[in-house]
């Protein structure tokens, strides 16, 4: 698909689309407080770049994101195995972890932000709580996939119960869990942004907003279009690693034949 | 009978699974024994419990009675002297190559610097030298099943049980595949256990040929194929391989437990 001329018109659609939206709200005297043009929102992400005032919450958001995705994939990773590991474990904690999970986190958020505050902290857990639940189902699973047969070789060459999960049950899980750690990157981010509304005093979701109070519609288009733009990187960050770690994986294997097709 | 020199024996040995209707006989009182550095294999139809045989063998399933040695000592789980392999490479496909035929090695912590000169060599006795960096999913199914056969005798073990090693491969890199184990077993001089449903390949590899029958799982005989080694493919044209092959079917017939 990458050819120039791909390129070229991918290019082309997307000025066409941007000049049709600055055109229409133009000709149609479109209010910029329910849809600003684009060109306001380039003016609007200029001045809070320039101003130092957009890198600044977004350098908070994305600590928060990080820290909450590290924090939850731990969790999820830890429990994940243990559920997988133990049947006790399984029996008698898994119903709660389902229950948990088909709470909305959303409606969890403002208790949480009065538990640990308008800082760090609240923001950091929140996202952690939504992030970490891909990751505890992936790893279950994964961990628990392990092919019969090749556990039946381990066992055939005396292979202790260890041995079997560190030499074939856990490498076996990585595609799993790293399909775990894409959805968890995205869950982490609206986790912090979810728990910025609710109360914060820095942060992305916070500056959403104060600008929607005050009517500043450019304004959040523009950190829409950052979190957008974040979320992307975050997630090609993570294929990276996918790539990186599972050159052996059937369907990341299929992924880098198609792309040297299409090359 | 000198049993120090038996390098499996097999006394009465039976297995019954329990499934919803009932207790279902896999194996019923089956007696044998090989030699050592014997090349037996086992020919019967699917279903007739030679699976299960191998199994007990290998030390990862219990049988429900009778006795199995493997050099005059009763089988109480899984062994280090002996590598099997199955009928899919069962290749790990995180390792390369030499890493997968050094799983034993790092199993058993045998020593990886001791072995793996052994394993480098092991490869190009199979025909597989400079393939040692590469990945499995990178050689195709004759190639891998030869990583699996290296794989099983990296530790040095004292014999080798197989089970259906060649199911999965075309006709062709069969009979090729038979040509190289018949000269890694005439180097390696390993006892080798054989599971099969071919009868031209048991008889084309084995010293002795077992026959078994289905439901319940028994050796109907026990056959002696006085063919010269190294025997070449054309020795399946020949008469005596013919009256081998035709001897054997007629006691699938007879039994009314030939499935294919």
């Amino acid at each position: 698909m990458r050819s120039p001329k791909n390129v070229a018109l991918s290019v082309l659609l997307f000025c066409a689309s941007v000049g049709a939206w600055e055109g229409l709200v133009r000709l149609f005297e479109v209010p910029a407080f329910i849809l600003p043009p684009p060109s306001q929102v380039a003016l609007a992400l200029w001045r809070g770049f320039s101003s130092g005032l957009y890198l600044q919450h977004l350098s908070h958001t994305l600590l928060e994101t990080m820290l909450g995705f590290i924090a939850g994939s731990a969790l999820g990773l830890i429990l994940g195995t243990a559920v997988a590991l133990s049947r006790p474990v399984e029996f008698f904690l898994y119903p709660y972890i389902v229950m948990f999970q088909s709470l909305p986190k959303v409606a969890l958020a403002p208790l949480i932000v009065v538990w640990f505050g308008l800082g760090l902290t609240s923001k950091v857990i929140n996202a952690a709580l939504i992030a970490f639940f891909p990751l505890l189902v992936n790893t279950m699973v994964g961990l628990r996939s392990a092919d019969e047969e090749r556990v039946s070789l381990m066992r055939s060459l005396a292979a202790s119960e260890r041995q079997i999960f560190w030499m074939l049950r856990l490498p076996n899980s990585l595609p799993f869990v790293m399909a775990g750690l894409d959805v968890a990157m995205i869950f982490a981010l609206i986790g912090a942004i979810v728990a910025e509304f609710v109360g914060a005093q820095k942060g992305l979701g916070m500056l959403i907003q104060s600008m929607n109070f005050n009517m500043d519609v450019s304004g959040q288009f523009s950190i829409l279009l950052i979190l957008s733009v974040v979320g992307l990187l975050l997630n090609r960050g993570v294929m990276m690693i996918r790539k990186r770690v599972l050159f052996w994986d059937p369907s990341e294997k299929e992924r880098i034949d198609q792309e040297r097709v299409s090359a | 009978m000198a049993v120090a020199t038996e390098a499996i024996t097999v006394r009465h040995l039976s297995k019954t699974y329990a499934t919803r209707d009932g207790a279902v006989a896999a194996l019923e009182r089956t007696t044998f024994s090989v030699g050592e550095g014997e090349f037996v294999a086992v020919v019967g139809p699917s279903g007739c419990g030679k699976s299960t045989l191998l199994k007990i063998l290998a030390g990862i399933l219990a049988s429900s009675s009778g006795e199995a040695l493997l050099r005059g000592t009763l089988i109480a789980g899984p062994r280090r002297d002996i590598g099997v392999v199955f009928q899919s490479p069962v290749l790990f496909p995180w390792r390369t190559v030499l890493d997968n035929v050094l799983l034993p090695v790092d199993v058993q912590r045998l020593g990886r610097q001791r072995h793996e000169q052994f394993g480098v060599d092991l490869l190009a006795l199979v025909g597989l030298k400079g393939f040692e960096r590469k990945y499995p999913w990178e050689l195709s199914g004759g190639m891998q099943q030869r990583v699996a056969i290296t794989r099983a005798l990296v530790h040095d073990p004292a014999m080798l049980l197989m089970d259906e090693p060649f199911g999965a491969l075309d006709a062709m890199t069969r009979e090729h595949m038979n040509l190289e184990l018949q000269r890694i077993w005439m180097e390696k001089k390993k006892t080798v256990f054989f599971i099969t449903h071919s009868i031209p390949e048991a008889v084309f590899l084995a010293d002795r040929v077992l026959v078994m029958t289905p439901r319940p799982g028994r050796i109907v005989d026990d056959l002696v194929i006085k063919l010269p080694r190294p025997r070449p493919l054309d020795v399946m044209t020949t008469p005596e391989f013919g009256t081998y092959t035709r001897h054997i079917r007629a006691l699938f017939n007879v039994k009314g437990g030939l499935d294919a």
